[in-house]
C-alpha cells in the first residue's frame, strides 16, 4: 500500500480518524464519571507513551533494558523544577524540555549496550533505575528541599489557561500521545527504523552496509528515554497529581516491559493494546470478583490471581504468538477477511443447486 | 573471453599484502598477499578451512589480522572496520546468511541505501520534503535491483521465510543496493541446486558486466568458479598455493595436490 500523507497509508488515516471521533467527540460525551479519566484513561495514555518508548529500544532496536520508570522519574523530576525554577518555559516547553533531560540520561545510560547484549545489558540499564531514583532522593535540590517526601505537582496551566478538570487533563493527554505517537510512526517506517531493525535482526551485516552501531543504538536510547521523560512527566502530572520517587520503582519498569511484550515486540499499536490490557485486566478482574462472587473472594487473593494470570499469558505468548496481542489482532482481521467471501461463495454456490 | 567487455579491466583496486591471521595458536592465514583488479571477477577457492572466509573477513575488517595491510583504491587502511570499509565503497555478504529475518525483501533492500540516505531521525520524524525526496530516490533504486533480480513478487515478503536460495540472491541485491565498486560475495552459491547455481552465475556476472562492479567471491565448486571469473586465488592451509587465470590455476602441480589428495 502506497502512503497517501506522510509515512500514513489511506488505512492508517482511517484508523486515525476513527480514533479520533472515538477520544474527542464520543468518549467526552459519553463518559461523564470522573474515575474514568482519572484511573483508566489518563494512565493509559501516559503508559502507552511510555510503552512506545520501551518498544523503541526493545521492540524495534533489539536492546533488551530495563529503567523505563528511571527515565519516566527524571522526567517528571525535571518537570516539577522547570516549572518552579524557569516558569519561562511554559507547560509544552517544559515538557519538551523534560524529555531531553531524561533523553540525556539515556544517551548516558545506554553507552553499555555498545559492549554488552542480552540479559547482561538488562542488568546494566537496572542501574539507571536505581542511580535516577537514588539521585532524586540523596539530594534534596530536586524535590525542592520538601522534607513529607511527597511534593504537590503544580497546576498544568497552557497559554494562560488551566487545565485542572480531569476532562482538561485527559485532552493534555490525548494530544501529547497522539502527536508523539505519529512522529514515531514515521521514524519507525523511515531509515530511521530500518537501521534499528536492521540491529536488532544482524548487527554485523548492519555494519557492514555502513550503519553504525553507536549512533544507532545511542540513538534508540535517547528517543526512548525522551518518550519515557515525557511519559513520565505526564504521569506525574495528570494523573498521580503528586512527585515522588516511590512511584517510579523497578515494578513500574517491569509493568512497562509487560505492556510492551504482551502488546507486542516492534509495533506502536501494540504499546496501546499491552496498556490497555494491563490497566484494565485488574479493574475487570475487581468486578468479577464484586459482581459474581459478591465479594466472598478477598481483595487480596485477587491481586494474587492477577500476578498468575499475568505470568501464565506472559509465558503463553512467548511460546504460541512472540508478536504479542497486535500479530494476534491482524491474525484475527485476516481470518475474518477471508472468512467473509468464502461464505458469500458458499451462499451463491447453494444457490445455483436449488 | 571474446566478448568485448563494456567495463575493461583496469588496475588493482584491492591489495592483500603479506596477511597473517592466527586465533589463539591457530593459524588461519600466513602470509597472504594477492591483488584484484578494477571491473574484474576474482574468486578466492581452496578446500574447507584454508582461510577463504577469514580471508574476507579481514579485508572487510571484521578481523584485525596481525600482521600485513590492506590497500583499497590506492589508500593503505590502518583500521579497517566494517563501517568504513562500506564508506569507502566496498560492500559483502556472508557465508551464513546474515539478512534482517524479520523485515520484508524490499526493506532489507532499503537498508543498503543507508549510505545514501543522508537526512537524521528528526528530519524523519516530521517527514520534511528532503526526507521525502531521498526515500523515493531510494525506494526506486531498490526497485530496479529486484526486478534485475527476478524477485519483485517476493518483495514484501518477510526474508526469514523465504527459501535458502531466495535468500542469498536477496543478500546480493542487498550488496548491491549500496551501489559498491567493490562486492565480496561469500560462497554465494553454498547449498544450492544446479538451477539455482546456473542463475546465480548469470547475476553475478550481469552485474559485473552491466554495472562494472569488481566481484571478489569465495567458492566450493570448481566448476562454477573456472567458468565465470578472471582469475583465481587458491589458498590452502592459509596460504597461496596458485594464483592466475583459470587454465593456469587447472595446471598447477600444488592446486591438483591440494584437491585430489597426493600420493605420498
Amino acid at each position: 500500500m502506497k502512503p497517501v500523507f506522510m509515512t500514513y497509508t489511506k488505512k492508517d488515516l482511517i484508523n486515525l480518524a476513527v480514533c479520533m471521533v472515538l477520544s474527542v467527540l464520543v468518549i467526552p460525551t459519553f463518559i461523564t464519571t470522573e474515575y474514568w479519566y482519572t484511573s483508566i484513561l489518563i494512565p493509559w495514555l501516559c503508559l502507552a507513551l511510555a510503552t512506545i518508548g520501551q518498544q523503541i529500544v526493545m521492540g524495534y532496536t533489539g536492546q533488551l533494558a530495563l529503567g523505563a520508570a528511571g527515565f519516566m522519574a527524571a522526567g517528571a523530576f525535571a518537570m516539577f523544577n522547570l516549572i518552579l525554577r524557569v516558569p519561562d518555559l511554559g507547560f509544552v516547553g517544559s515538557l519538551i524540555v523534560s524529555g531531553l533531560i531524561a533523553a540525556a540520561f539515556g544517551i548516558l545510560f545506554g553507552l553499555p549496550s555498545l559492549k554488552v547484549r542480552g540479559i547482561y545489558l538488562m542488568v546494566a540499564t537496572l542501574a539507571s533505575q536505581f542511580f535516577i531514583i537514588w539521585m532524586i532522593d540523596k539530594f534534596g535540590w530536586f524535590k525542592n528541599y520538601d522534607s513529607s517526601g511527597i511534593i504537590t505537582a503544580q497546576d498544568i496551566v497552557i497559554l494562560g489557561k488551566p487545565f485542572t478538570t480531569p476532562l482538561a487533563m485527559y485532552f493534555v493527554c490525548l494530544a501529547v500521545t497522539t502527536v508523539l505517537t505519529l512522529l514515531a510512526m514515521n521514524m519507525a517506517r523511515g531509515s530511521t527504523g530500518r537501521n534499528w531493525m536492521a540491529v536488532r535482526d544482524m548487527d554485523i551485516a548492519a555494519e557492514s552496509m555502513g550503519v553504525s552501531l553507536l549512533r544507532t543504538k545511542v540513538q534508540a536510547f535517547a528517543i526512548s528515554a525522551f518518550y519515557c521523560g515525557v511519559a513520565g512527566a505526564l504521569f506525574a502530572f495528570c494523573y498521580l497529581k503528586s512527585l515522588e520517587p516511590v512511584a517510579f520503582d523497578i515494578k513500574l519498569s517491569f509493568k512497562i516491559l509487560f505492556m510492551c511484550i504482551l502488546g507486542g515486540l516492534g509495533t506502536i499499536n501494540g504499546a496501546f493494546i499491552g496498556a490497555a490490557f494491563i490497566l484494565l485486566f485488574p479493574v475487570l478482574l475487581n468486578a468479577i470478583g464484586n459482581n459474581v462472587f459478591h465479594g466472598a473472594i478477598d481483595a487480596t487473593i485477587i491481586s494474587s490471581i492477577e500476578q498468575v494470570i499475568f505470568g501464565g499469558l506472559m509465558i503463553i505468548f512467548m511460546i504460541y504468538e512472540p508478536l504479542g496481542m497486535a500479530k494476534l489482532w491482524e491474525n484475527i482481521k485476516q481470518k475474518w477477511k477471508t472468512k467473509i467471501p468464502s461464505s458469500t461463495n458458499l451462499k451463491s454456490s447453494l444457490g445455483k443447486k436449488t | 573471453m571474446a566478448i568485448e567487455r563494456k567495463f575493461k579491466i583496469g588496475k588493482p583496486i584491492l591489495e592483500v599484502k603479506n596477511i597473517s591471521l592466527s586465533f589463539g595458536g591457530v593459524k588461519a592465514i600466513t602470509d597472504t598477499s594477492f591483488d584484484v583488479l578494477e571491473h574484474e571477477v576474482r574468486a578466492i577457492i581452496g578446500p574447507n578451512g584454508a582461510g577463504k572466509s577469514s580471508m574476507l573477513n579481514c579485508i572487510n575488517g571484521i578481523y584485525k589480522p596481525q600482521q600485513g595491510t590492506v590497500s583499497f583504491k590506492g589508500k593503505e587502511i590502518p583500521n579497517i572496520t566494517p563501517n568504513l570499509m562500506a564508506q569507502m565503497g566496498l560492500s559483502r555478504t556472508f557465508q551464513n546468511l546474515a539478512l534482517f529475518k524479520r523485515m520484508s525483501v524490499l526493506d532489507n533492500i532499503l537498508v543498503g541505501r543507508k549510505l545514501h540516505t543522508k537526512t537524521n531521525f528528526l528530519e524523519v520524524a516530521f517527514q520534511l520534503p528532503k526526507v521525502k525526496k531521498e526515500e523515493k530516490i531510494n525506494r526506486e533504486r531498490s526497485e530496479e535491483i529486484i526486478s534485475f533480480l527476478e524477485i519483485e513478487d517476493i518483495k514484501d515478503t518477510p526474508v526469514g521465510k523465504l527459501p535458502y536460495g531466495l535468500q542469498k540472491k536477496v543478500e546480493l541485491g542487498r550488496a548491491l543496493a549500496t551501489d559498491s565498486s567493490v562486492i565480496l560475495l561469500d560462497e554465494p552459491m553454498a547449498g544450492m541446486n544446479v538451477e539455482e547455481k546456473r542463475d546465480m552465475c548469470r547475476f553475478i556476472l550481469k552485474v559485473n558486466d552491466e554495472l562494472g562492479t569488481t566481484m571478489v567471491l569465495i567458492e566450493h565448486d570448481m566448476g562454477v568458479v573456472m567458468d565465470i571469473s578472471d582469475r583465481v586465488v587458491v589458498l590452502d592451509y592459509g596460504k597461496v598455493i596458485g594464483d592466475g587465470t583459470p587454465d593456469e590455476v587447472r595446471s598447477n602441480q600444488k592446486v591438483i595436490d591440494a584437491y585430489l589428495g597426493v600420493e605420498h
